[in-house]
Formats: structure tokens, sequence, C-alpha cells
């Protein structure tokens, strides 16, 4: 297996205010390590605050690092590519343009032809079952077709690394469940390299061929797991009792950071 | 289903005027039943017949397309100056401190009462006439706009970053469709300054324009005449008001499918 990424000793810190006003440095991740694999499904799952959104960030060349090296296919990670493409959670459709026109913004900044652009946009729309949707505007969709647009749209960018931050966060339970579902189905085809961070513990097993699980407040990897799991997956494997034992696992890791992660929102809150 | 749509429309139209049609109706009522001095109001009934005299001896044109040319050409310029500056600004937040108060202050600063200004520094010259014209509408564009660039979806930019978009890119593409009605916002509430401050421009030192016409009607004593000059006046607002709509409407499509669909 190659390795897509491969961070080492990644440090950042950000200079914030605490209640008192005074300035303080939080570190976010300190001697960050993580590899993630060429085609694999990789999920971050940690308490909030734990850094697994800057990691994130740092790879779309949305933020910077303070130390250490990150590679992307053994090249330093630059600020600037046609190479990697990000899902958010609150979708950032462009409200003026139509579904397909959305679909066409990214081949639009890598200078695709006006017919290619036209003709890709319609396959990866057709590929998430939005055809008939393509001259309406996003704010004239569901939350969930929103976001499977917002999926589209990065796939016909074509990307070899997929990042997702939290997609199906602000998707009520029945359509998140879908869109899991949808997206594995997606994923299959083509395999691409996915960094997926959520801190839904089902959601990252469901998904994930590895799960990184994130420490409360030191900003490491604390532990990845390996999900076994057959593929291709479906809703059925929730109930599975392989499923259940790794929820099990994952839950025992998690439990101890989220409590680290409360008792210190707590202290910050008693001072 | 066309006939019942021209009904709805008339009826539309109809609720709509009922306001109007009072106000013309009591205007009518209060001169004839002398609750004023007819001398001092006339009835909407001399008004429109001293229009259409007006029109009729090519004084009525003459007067609102001079006016509605000082109208155009302030805009114009406040228009162009006042986007280029507020997206300079909006982008390039850290400006934004230095000048914010500057801003604020000019923008509270009536054009009426710069016009002496205006006047010293440049005479009773058309020039300006459109200075007060520009100034007056200026400020709404600008800093409308500058608003508009500020409040653009942060995570709207950091998508296109996320895929490698240059700066001219996110400008261009995205900044600028997405600050879009803001500025169209700013330039409707500038049109609308700019057919007050004609009226004022036009008062002093003009020989032509609907401002002219009220100042000169109301020094010769044909009131008539004058309330015809006060009514074009509020045509022509009205007209650039429904044409700057319309050019909005145009180029901000995706907003009023918004409004219809929600």
């Amino acid at each position: 297996m190659t390795i897509k990424v491969r961070a080492r000793q990644v440090n950042r810190a950000f200079q914030v205010k605490n209640d008192l006003g005074k300035k303080e440095i939080l570190t976010v991740l300190n001697h960050f390590d993580l590899d993630i694999q060429e085609g694999e499904f990789l999920s971050i799952l940690g308490p909030s605050g734990c850094g697994k959104s800057t990691f994130l960030n740092i790879l779309a060349g949305l933020d910077d690092y303070d130390q250490g090296d990150i590679r992307v296919d053994q090249e330093v990670l630059q600020k600037r590519s046609f190479d990697r493409g990000m899902v958010f959670q609150s979708y950032a459709l462009l409200p003026w343009r139509t579904v397909l026109e959305n679909l066409e913004i990214g081949l639009e900044i890598r200078r695709v032809r006006k017919k290619e652009r036209r003709e890709i946009a319609r396959r990866y729309l057709g590929l998430v079952g939005l055809s008939s949707f393509a001259n309406q505007y996003p704010h004239q969709l569901s939350g969930g077709m929103r976001q499977r647009v917002a999926i589209a749209r990065v796939l016909a960018y074509q990307p070899n690394l997929l990042l997702m931050d939290e997609p199906f966060a602000a998707l009520d339970a029945q359509t998140r469940e879908t869109m899991q579902i949808e997206l594995l189905r997606i994923w299959e085809a083509d395999k691409k390299t996915i960094l997926f961070v959520t801190h839904s513990i089902d959601e990252a097993i469901l998904l994930s061929d590895r799960v990184a699980i994130m420490t409360a407040r030191t900003g490491q990897v604390k532990e990845i797991i390996d999900i076994d799991l057959p593929r291709p997956r479906t809703e059925e494997i929730r109930s599975s009792v392989e499923f259940t034992r790794i929820r099990q696992n994952v839950w025992g890791l998690l439990k101890d950071e989220v409590l680290k992660a409360q008792n210190y929102a707590r202290d910050c809150a008693e001072l | 289903m066309f006939l019942k749509k021209a009904i709805a429309r008339i009826n539309d139209i109809f609720f709509r005027s009922v306001g109007l049609l009072l106000f013309f109706l009591l205007w009518e009522a209060a001169p004839r039943l002398d609750w004023v001095r007819p001398t001092y109001m006339s009835p909407p009934s001399a008004v429109f017949r001293a229009i259409y005299l007006l029109a009729l001896r090519g004084e009525l044109s003459k007067h609102f397309f001079i006016s509605l040319q000082r109208v155009l050409l302030g805009l114009l310029v406040s228009v162009v100056v006042g986007i280029s500056f507020g997206l300079f600004i909006g982008y390039f937040k850290s400006i934004e401190r230095y000048l914010d108060l500057l801003f604020q202050a000019f923008r509270q600063m009536s054009a009426f009462a710069l016009f002496p200004v205006f006047i010293l520094l440049f005479g009773l010259s058309e020039l300006s006439k459109t200075i007060i014209i520009f100034w007056a509408s200026l400020w709404p564009v600008l800093l409308n706009t500058s608003t508009g660039v500020k409040h653009v979806d942060k995570v709207l930019i950091q998508s296109a970053k996320s895929m490698g978009a240059s700066r001219s890119f996110i400008f261009r593409k995205i900044i600028l469709p997405a600050a879009a009605p803001e500025i169209f916002t700013g330039i409707r509430l500038g049109g609308s300054y700019c057919v007050m401050a004609v009226v004022a421009a036009e008062m002093i030192g003009a020989t032509a324009g609907l401002g002219y016409l009220v100042m000169y009607s109301q020094e010769t004593f044909n009131i008539p005449e004058m309330y015809a000059g006060i009514v074009s006046l509020a045509a022509l607002g009205l007209g650039l008001n429904y044409a700057l709509h319309s050019v909005e409407k145009f180029f901000t499509s995706w907003k009023q499918a918004i409004g219809a669909g929600e």
C-alpha cells in the first residue's frame, strides 16, 4: 500500500483570549502523526476541540501549521493545489448558481472548457441521482439534497484526496443514515482516498477502513482501529454483532477523552 | 387563463393606487372648497393641465431630460467610484479600520450643506452640480458595497480555496456575485439621493432642469407650473427607481427565486 498523506510531528497552536481576557496559547496539534493510505477511507474521531478539523483545514490549504512535516504523494504539502477537495458541514453551495453551475465551479478553477465542464457536471449529478434538479437553485433543495450536490461538486472536480468535515452533522437522523450509505455507494465506485472528520462513532465505523481516535487536549492520535467489516457495507451491518463489538471498543477508547474534554471545559468555566 | 391574469394585474394596480387616488381627491378638494388658498395650492386638475401645456411647448421634456442627464451622470460616477472603493475597502479589512469613522462622517455630511463649498471651488458650473449629485449618492453605494464584501459567507471562499482557486478567481466568481445584492441596494438608494440632490443643484444658478422649473415658476408666481415641476420630479424618481430595480432583478434573479420559494 502506498501512503497518500504522511504527517509527522505537526504542531499547530493558536493565540486565543481566555475568559479573563488574557491572551493564552492554545495548542491544537502537538507532535501529531498520521499516515493516510492511498484509496482508504479514514475517519478521525474525537471530542470537540481536539484539533481534528484543524488538521483537515491544513490539508485543504485553509490553515497553516507551525512545525512538522506533511507530505502528500511524497511531496511537501502545497497550500494551493488542484488535488484536494473539501466537503463542508454547511454545504458551501453558491446560492446564485444553479445546481449544475455549482458542480462546474471546481472545473472552472481548473480551467476545463465549458462544454467538457457541462458534460462532467451532468455525469456526477446523475451519480448522486439529482439529474432532474440541474436547473434548480440550492435554496430550492432540502438539506440532504444540498449535501449530495456538494459531494457531487467535489467529485466532479476529480481530486485525489477528499476531505470531509462533518458533512452530515447538519442533517436529520434519517437523512444522515441514507447519506452515509449513499456516500459508501459512490466511494465504492472509484475508491478515492477520503479523510472524514466526525464525532459520531457509528458513522465512523460504518464508513471507514480505519478510525483514528484523537486525544482530548494533547492534539495527538491516541489509537488507530482497523474496521474489518466486509464491504460493500449496507444498512443491516449496523445491527451486526461485529459492529456492536467494534462500537464498544471505540467507545471505551473515546470515553476517557470525552470526559477529559468535559472536565477541561468545566475547569475553564470555574476559573 | 390569460384574461384571469390580466384582471388580477389590473386589480393589483388598483389596490396599490388607492392611497394615491385618495390623496389626489383630497388635493383637488382642498383648494376648491377653500380649505387652502387656491393661489398657493393649485388643484391636480390645474397641475395636470399645466403639465400638458408644458409638454406641448416642449419645455417639459427639455427640463426633464436635463435633470435626468444630470442624475445619470452623477450616479454613474458614484457607481464607478463607490463600487471600486467599496470593493477595495471591503476586501482589505485592515484598511477599513482607518477609514470607517471618516466615511461615516462624510456620509452624515449633507450634500446640500456642501453645495456652497462646491460653488466656491468650481463656480456655478455643471461640474459643481455633478459633484453635489455625486456626493449625495456616493456614500450609500460605497458603504453598501464594502458591507456586502465583508459579509460574504466565509465558507464559500474556503470551499473555492480548497479547490485551488486563485485570489482573482475568488474575487470575480465568489465575492463579487455574493456581494451583488447589497451593491444594488446601495445603487438604488444612491439613485433616490441623486434625484433629491439634483433639485438643490438646479435651484441655484441653473437655467434649465426640473429644479429650475420649480424655482422659476414660484418666483414668477406660476403656481400650477410649480406643482407640475414637483410632480414631474416625483415621476423622475419613481421611474429611476423602477429602472434600477429592473437592472437589479436582471442581475440577481436567483434572489427573487428565494422570495418566491419561501
